[in-house]
């Protein structure tokens, strides 16, 4: 099972900054989105079990060649980084563009995603890639199998799960639940290094550069401001009995009980 | 005139809660606007469902689909009728619910239709000539406003972004047949399980008592169960909680868990990292109780106490058990 992995470089979260033109900064720290990183340890763990490749896609700036190589590191096979000045402030649609782009020209059974990003917190892409490369979607997935030809997946319900199945090629979106990424080994990250990355300009997967980027993007940011302050926790340092009858009252005065 | 959809979502048959809240919004949107509203809903027994939907305004366009596709997930179902029907009435706006089958449905509506999205809307109203939405960015660091620079988009709201409310006159329901040009690829549902002793769901509750690693162990959170059920609320955790599998991925909030909005949070032995306040810091109210006064969440709680949770909540849940049967 030859399978793609869409892995999208963030800011480490907490580090994350906004620019004075409305766009995320880029001269912070990356790292693979957390909810991609699941997504990845199963590919491998799918790769091990029943033979294939695990190849990463990835569309962002320059320094996202770090998650890339970690990724590298834990056992992907080899990388594609699309990577072109011209991406940068790139409205969802754009995004769509230029993944559809990239993964069409890439060979596989299954493309993953994960269930959203740390940073744009969407979670539309995953579907949004299937409809328009007219491949199966399967979503929110807690557990991803082979089937003789096809794919079958538990997604998540509000019950429990559903039991989803599909033919070959598909994209899968999966969840937290797939399993904890594992930690790149000193041997993985030594055979990193001589792991290829391809990087692709946007005229390699055949888009316009005219046709994606901050100016030519549908939505747009309008003002940015820090949120209300919660204005700060009252402390209860009472004994027990005291601080219960406290906390009841403050319930209570807020008509929350 | 213009017109702004609301796109529901049925389930069992019935709306969910998010559906009359998207309905509710569709309403008062179209109202500062000058446009027409509609509820659109799409799947088994939409017809059934429609009259309900409509008290909150806007006239419900309701499409009953065939039980043949019963066993094909719902966004695949609902995305390409919803395209038909956008290519017959040209709506300029589209609310969509933030749940997991909304997203589906938007995302596909993305692939399809190329319709510019602005997702994870916290809150959404209509601005100078169309939407503005607020988004909470960067774990709650920052809140932005964005909008759609032409004059058509989608837009993805979250649970509790706003209170769904009736409208003084129902709308009207239409019940109509949707013919699609083209099924999605097929992804068949071949099972449906239920998980038991699922706990109850979090997204719309009012009140969530959430655990942390403080509860030291699955025997703990009995606890965590008893005062969220003295409160009348649900069971939230962390995900350090979920990763020890003492409760489900379903109750997990957070970063990668879900994002939540109730009255009241009290947060149990939580330390309060940036992961898990994503989901939780736009609560109405957050007490903590911990026993280190240093930990981050004293940043975000209305009230913290300062103490060991395994004396201070059987104290609480009687307490608050004995005011409520007591009537006052």
């Amino acid at each position: 099972m030859n399978i793609v992995v869409l892995l999208k470089a963030v800011p480490v979260v907490g580090t994350e900054r906004l620019g004075a033109d409305h766009l995320t900064e880029r001269s912070v720290q990356l790292e693979a989105n957390g909810n991609d990183e699941y997504l990845l340890e199963k590919a491998l763990k799918l790769t091990e079990t029943h033979g294939g490749e695990v190849t990463l896609l990835t569309v962002g700036p320059t320094n996202a060649t770090e998650p890339i190589r970690k990724a590298l590191a834990m056992g992907a096979a080899r990388a594609v980084h699309v990577v072109d000045e011209s991406v940068r402030g790139s409205d969802m649609r754009a995004t769509l563009e230029i993944l559809a782009a990239a993964l069409g020209k890439l060979e596989f059974d299954v493309a993953f995603a994960g269930a959203d990003t740390s940073d744009g917190q969407g979670g539309l892409l995953g579907a949004a890639l299937a409809a328009r490369l007219e491949l199966p979607y399967l979503s929110y997935a807690a557990e991803i199998e082979p089937t003789d030809g096809g794919v079958r997946i538990n997604r998540l319900s509000a019950a429990g799960y559903d039991v989803l199945e599909s033919p070959l090629p598909a994209v899968v979106m999966g969840t937290q639940l797939l399993g904890a990424p594992r930690y790149p080994s000193l041997r993985g990250i030594m055979q990193a290094r001589s792991k290829p990355v391809e990087t692709w300009s946007l005229s390699d997967v055949g888009i316009d550069a005219g046709a994606v980027g901050a100016s030519v993007a549908t939505t747009k940011v309008l003002e940015a401001d820090k949120p209300p302050e919660r204005g700060g926790a009252t402390f209860v340092r009472e004994p027990t009995d005291v601080a219960v009858a406290q906390v009841v009252d403050f319930l209570a005065s807020r008509r929350l009980i | 005139m213009g017109a702004i959809w609301a796109v529901g979502e049925l389930a069992d048959g019935a709306p969910t809660k998010l559906t009359l809240e998207l309905a509710t919004l569709a309403r008062t949107m179209a109202e500062a606007a000058g446009h027409d509203a509609r509820t659109v809903l799409i799947g088994a027994g939409a017809g059934a469902a429609a009259t309900e939907v409509a008290g909150y305004g806007p006239d419900v366009l309701a499409v009953d689909v065939d039980a043949a596709l019963s066993g094909r997930p719902v966004a695949a179902v609902v995305a390409p009728r919803l395209v038909s029907l956008i290519d017959q009435h040209s709506p300029e706006y589209l609310l969509l619910g933030a749940s997991n089958d909304g997203k589906d449905i938007a995302g596909m509506l993305l692939g399809l239709t190329d319709l510019p999205v602005l997702a994870n809307g916290a809150a959404v109203e209509w601005g100078d000539d169309g939407p503005r939405v607020e988004m909470s960015t960067f774990g709650g660091k920052l809140v932005t406003r964005s909008t759609f620079t032409g004059p058509r988009g989608m837009v993805i709201v979250r649970p509790a972004s706003v209170t769904a409310e009736k409208a003084a006159a129902p709308g009207g329901v239409e019940s109509i047949e949707v013919s699609v040009a083209q099924e999605l690829p097929e992804v068949r549902v071949t099972n449906r399980l239920e998980e038991a002793g699922a706990a109850a769901p979090i997204e719309e509750a009012r009140v969530i008592v959430g655990a942390g690693r403080g509860i030291g162990s699955e025997d703990g959170l009995r606890l965590i169960e008893d005062l969220a059920t003295a409160l009348g609320g649900a069971v939230g955790a962390t995900r350090a909680v979920v990763d020890s599998g003492w409760i489900g991925y379903g109750q997990q909030i957070g970063q990668t868990g879900k994002i939540v909005k109730p009255s009241l949070y009290v947060a149990c032995g939580i330390s309060g990292a940036i992961q898990h306040k994503v989901g939780v810091q736009t609560a109405g109210t957050i007490v903590a109780i911990n026993k280190d006064p240093d930990a981050p969440i004293a940043e975000f709680a209305d009230l913290f106490v300062v103490g060991d949770l395994f004396e201070i909540l059987p104290r609480l849940i009687e307490a608050i058990r004995a005011r409520k049967s007591g009537g006052s």
